[in-house]
């Protein structure tokens, strides 16, 4: 039993506080390209993260030791060195109380799994995909992938928690015979129940028809509408550089005017949106697990800690950033724990159609790529998009347009939003390795800056 | 050196491992099968404004079996190092290869290696992680002392070191065990009082141990101790014209643009479409190789899996494949690609070149770039020479922000510090810059690269690719370089909106 083994490591330990945390993970792949499967895998391994803590005046100073575990022996061995480094450690930045304990009632509960069965009937769809993508002288790429990861978290303070983290994704890319027509889906899933082979496959299908006519325009300022999967990859790179402290310390786009402040409370958008995270409709574990301090965002001192639902953002306005336990009582700030989910929600009830029925002349993107930081200041960033940009006249998909690299900061995108839709739940393109559950909106933005033609399809 | 393989890995029973994996994959039939246990040791440090704000050491050992079954791939991997679990996994390795088969069209085969046996252990004299983590904090708050003057509001110092141990085994006889140990100290400095501003040591990734901290190879000491200067020049900058400048570019910018343009470029998994829905493809098209003309006759580009230090470099690759030396680009002409043994044998292009690498034992040897270097003019061009011959134009240092596109044609690059070059001389230092291009347009545009004494071993650590995921270290060599009228884009008028 993986309990008795924490138990075994919790009393070895010769710190005065100790966390230990146990990941026990099955993964299963399949890959294909150019209409055939390419690799496959099915995966385990179980990994122990000890936090050891030792306390001068209150102050915690840590040894932080991750490693794989088989046996108590091994368990009850890195808790040692975990103890040993934190005898040598320096004050930790980040050090707090150790978490209110809370025990779960399931906690002795063994691991949930997965394996490559999980694929049974989304493969056959996928080959059904393949072979009809041969018969018409298209390609089909992409990937999909299952995890199934159970957490147990325990300290020295009381606290049993586990939990079972399910995820997995699946992403289709049509492509022309000479790949310049190309065409993307992408959908989240807990457990490939809801994953429909034969209905992706229609779908980018379909987008990949709209490539037929291909239309040359410039770079420069168009009217854009980005679908839910472009405004989740900049939602989530907002999301990502919103650190309360750092915007404290003036590092962020999320800095106040005034040195030590920050924006909260200021109105970012015109659009009453909402921006939210935490457990609810999208699945995020009920308490912080956090294996490896992120500055500014997560701490080891907060694991076993609740990870509640939080608003950042209502009716347009900043109403909270991030902040760790240490970094709210430093600034007098709510602790605010980002959970691995993101929903942007302006209340629409517009669906996609409708804003390109009424949108006389635009662009239609499929998802967005290569984000990366410009200027942190304003949180300018520069990308490209990919997979079809479609134009839009009188109300129409009339072609697949090339492709454009794009300079733009998604802060002032949502001042400059003058649309959203309904909030869907969709798949980003760019973040997927890291961040799988998000509800967005497309939005539509009058003069999206498309900065240079890119000849990429 | 004094450290070479550590005991605690090949105590491990890696040969017994191994047998009973490829025994009971060639008794189900496997025609290729392979075994690697990888011990991963990661250590990350992070000091700010003068406390520890995160530390991290984490290992990850596992065992990966891999095979080819009935002309289809099967891998599985698991955490037992015990022999009836690496039989299991040769077991799973081939079902799963049965449950491929339907949806392989073409059978898989490899090009030929010949068996190697041996040991290989990358140049280091300290092991980084035998240094006491108080040890390791103190020299980071020692750099950050170092990089404090007027003006600097926050000072951070990060410090990333990797000990990697990788046995592999395969059916054809082939056993070898490698170390590599790479660290990665960097400094930044933050000033906010007039806007945000940053200025970031440029040294690159080593594959050297804690003795590179010190300063052996590259005097962070003394960079880190100019970095206040520097920062203040910036936040005083003008912005930059936009429009078209000659540029004279460092290897410590030059060697990222290599990094995107060049070698993802000739990575022949991506110019086959192997990597279409994730990483992209190459605008490199096998069908052009020996004619495509990648860029002036100045261009010259190797990969090897040989040079001292290079994060790359190896004795074998991860399919067992002997490390190697070849040509990429030559006299501006693409003619060579990155092989793994699969795709050399399906194009007929011989011996694979040594480029399969897999980031854990739980991930399957992906075609992952050998060190991508640009080489120097044989005559001793020195940077003063490169200014010399341009009239109005920018001189860029250290790399900061990059984005290219997915077919490896157009790209954005920022960098640490640009400075005006006006009538051959360098000038003071310019802001809000960014030069965008297209590959092909880009290195056409080289007219000189620098002589031996310009060129540096540069790299990144966390190179991405595959699915899943896969980070793998590189380095990429470079002179200096002199490059014409390329475009050049005032940042802050590029996000600016009414």
């Amino acid at each position: 039993m993986i309990t008795d083994w924490i138990e075994a490591g919790l009393a070895a330990a010769t710190s005065d506080e100790c966390i230990v945390i146990v990941r026990d993970s099955g993964e299963a792949n399949l890959r294909w390209a150019i209409n055939m499967l390419t690799t496959n895998g099915q995966m385990h391994h179980r990994v122990a993260t000890v936090v050891a803590i030792r306390r001068t005046d209150g102050v915690g100073h840590a040894g932080v030791l991750s490693g794989p575990v088989t046996s108590a022996a091994e368990l009850v061995d890195l808790v040692g060195q975990a103890c040993t480094a934190a005898q040598d450690a320096p004050a930790s930045d980040d050090s707090a109380p150790l978490p209110e304990p809370v025990v779960d009632q399931d906690y002795a509960e063994g691991p949930s799994e997965t394996s490559i069965a999980v694929f049974t009937d989304f493969a056959q769809g996928l080959g059904r995909a393949l072979a009809a993508s041969r018969e018409a002288g298209t390609e089909m790429f992409g990937y999909a992938e299952h995890h199934v990861s159970t957490v147990w978290l325990a300290t020295s303070a009381g606290a049993r928690r586990r939990t079972v983290e399910r995820w997995g994704k699946v992403e289709l890319n049509a492509k022309h015979a000479d790949r310049i027509g190309s065409a993307w889906v992408g959908q989240a899933t807990t457990d490939f129940a809801d994953v429909d082979a034969d209905a992706l496959a229609a779908e980018v299908t379909t987008r990949l028809g709209w490539c037929e006519n291909r239309i040359e325009l410039p770079a420069g300022r168009y009217e854009t509408i980005l679908p839910p999967s472009a405004v989740a990859d900049l939602m989530i790179l907002t999301y990502w550089s919103a650190s309360g402290r750092d915007a404290e310390q003036g590092r962020t786009v999320f800095a106040g005017k005034d040195p030590g402040t920050t924006r909260v409370g200021e109105t970012l958008s015109p659009l009453p949106l909402r921006l939210s995270s935490g457990p609810g409709r999208l699945p995020a574990p009920p308490f912080a697990i956090v294996e490896a301090s992120a500055p500014g965002m997560t701490s080891v001192y907060d694991n076993g800690a609740p990870a509640e639902r939080v608003d950042w953002m209502r009716d347009g306005a900043l109403t909270q950033l991030p902040y760790t336990r240490s970094a709210a009582a430093a600034s007098r700030q709510p602790y605010a724990f980002p959970s691995d989910n993101l929903t942007l929600d302006a209340g629409s009830g517009a669906t996609l159609e409708e804003m390109i029925r009424s949108t006389s002349r635009g662009l239609l993107l499929t998802c967005l790529w290569y984000i990366r930081e410009v200027d942190i200041s304003s949180l300018l960033v520069t990308g490209l998009t990919r997979d079809g940009v479609y134009l839009i006249e009188d109300g129409q998909i009339v072609g697949m347009v090339n492709n454009f690299r794009f300079n733009e900061s998604p802060v002032d995108l949502l001042r400059r939003a003058t649309e959203a839709s309904v909030a869907t739940q969709t798949l980003c393109r760019e973040w997927n390795d890291w961040f799988t559950f998000t509800t967005m909106p497309a939005l539509r933005i009058p003069d999206f800056n498309m900065s240079t033609v890119s000849k990429a399809y | 050196m004094p450290d070479g393989l550590d005991p605690r890995f090949t105590s491990l029973p890696l040969d017994p491992l191994a047998d009973a994996a490829l025994s009971r994959a060639r008794d189900l039939g496997a025609s290729h099968a392979d075994v690697r246990v990888a011990r991963i040791r990661s250590g990350a440090l992070r000091v700010r404004d003068g406390a520890l704000e995160s530390s991290a050491d984490a290992t990850d050992l596992g065992i990966g079996v891999r095979v080819i079954h009935d002309g289809s791939w099967g891998f599985a991997a698991g955490i037992a190092l015990t022999t009836e679990a690496a039989a299991a996994l040769a077991d799973q390795a081939v079902a799963a290869a049965r449950i491929s088969r339907p949806l392989t069209s073409r059978p898989v085969e490899l090009a030929a290696e010949p068996a190697h046996v041996g040991e290989w252990v990358s140049p280091f004299r300290i092991d980084p992680f035998e240094v006491g983590d108080a040890e390791r904090v103190s020299r980071l708050l020692e750099l950050a002392r170092l990089a404090t003057g007027p003006g600097v509001d926050h000072v951070t110092a990060t410090l990333d070191m990797v000990d990697e141990h990788t046995f592999y085994a395969d059916l054809a006889g082939s056993r070898t065990v490698q170390r590599r140990v790479r660290v990665l100290p960097q400094v930044e400095v933050m000033a906010t009082a007039d806007g945000y501003h940053s200025m970031r040591t440029t040294n690159p990734p080593a594959g050297r141990g804690w003795e590179y901290v010190l300063g052996e190879g590259w005097d962070i000491d003394a960079e880190v101790a100019q970095l206040p200067g520097w920062l203040a020049e910036q936040v005083a900058a003008p912005s930059v014209e936009p429009g078209r400048y000659d540029l004279v570019i460092e290897p410590t910018n030059l060697w990222l643009t290599i990094h995107e343009s060049v070698a993802h470029a000739t990575e022949l998994d991506r110019a086959l479409g192997y990597e279409a829905a994730y990483a992209g493809t190459s605008f490199a098209r096998l069908e052009t190789l020996g004619s495509l003309r990648y860029g002036s006759e100045v261009m010259n580009v190797v990969g090897d899996r040989v040079a001292e230090h290079g994060l790359a470099s190896c004795g074998w690759d991860d399919e067992g494949v002997e490390a190697q030396t070849f040509d990429i680009i030559r006299d501006g002409i693409h003619v060579g690609y990155q092989l793994n043994r699969q795709m050399a044998y399906e194009q007929g292009l011989g011996r694979s070149n040594g480029c399969a690498f897999a980031d854990s034992s739980g991930h399957i040897p992906l075609q992952r770039m050998p060190n991508v270097s640009l080489q120097p003019a044989q005559a001793d061009i020195t940077v003063a020479d490169l200014v010399s011959r341009v009239e109005r134009g920018l001189y860029v240092t250290g790399d900061k922000s990059w984005s290219i596109d997915m077919q490896r044609y157009n790209f954005q690059f920022t960098g640490q510090r640009f400075y005006a070059i006006e009538n051959g001389e360098i000038a003071g230092q310019v802001g809000d810059v960014a030069y965008q291009a297209t590959t092909t347009d880009f290195w056409g545009s080289m007219e000189a690269v620098g002589g031996p004494s310009t060129y540096l071993l540069m790299g990144a650590l966390d190179c991405g690719k595959g699915q899943p995921g896969q980070v793998a270290p590189v380095s990429h060599g470079a002179p200096a370089a002199l490059f014409r009228s390329v475009n050049v884009l005032n940042t802050e008028a590029e996000g600016a909106h009414e």
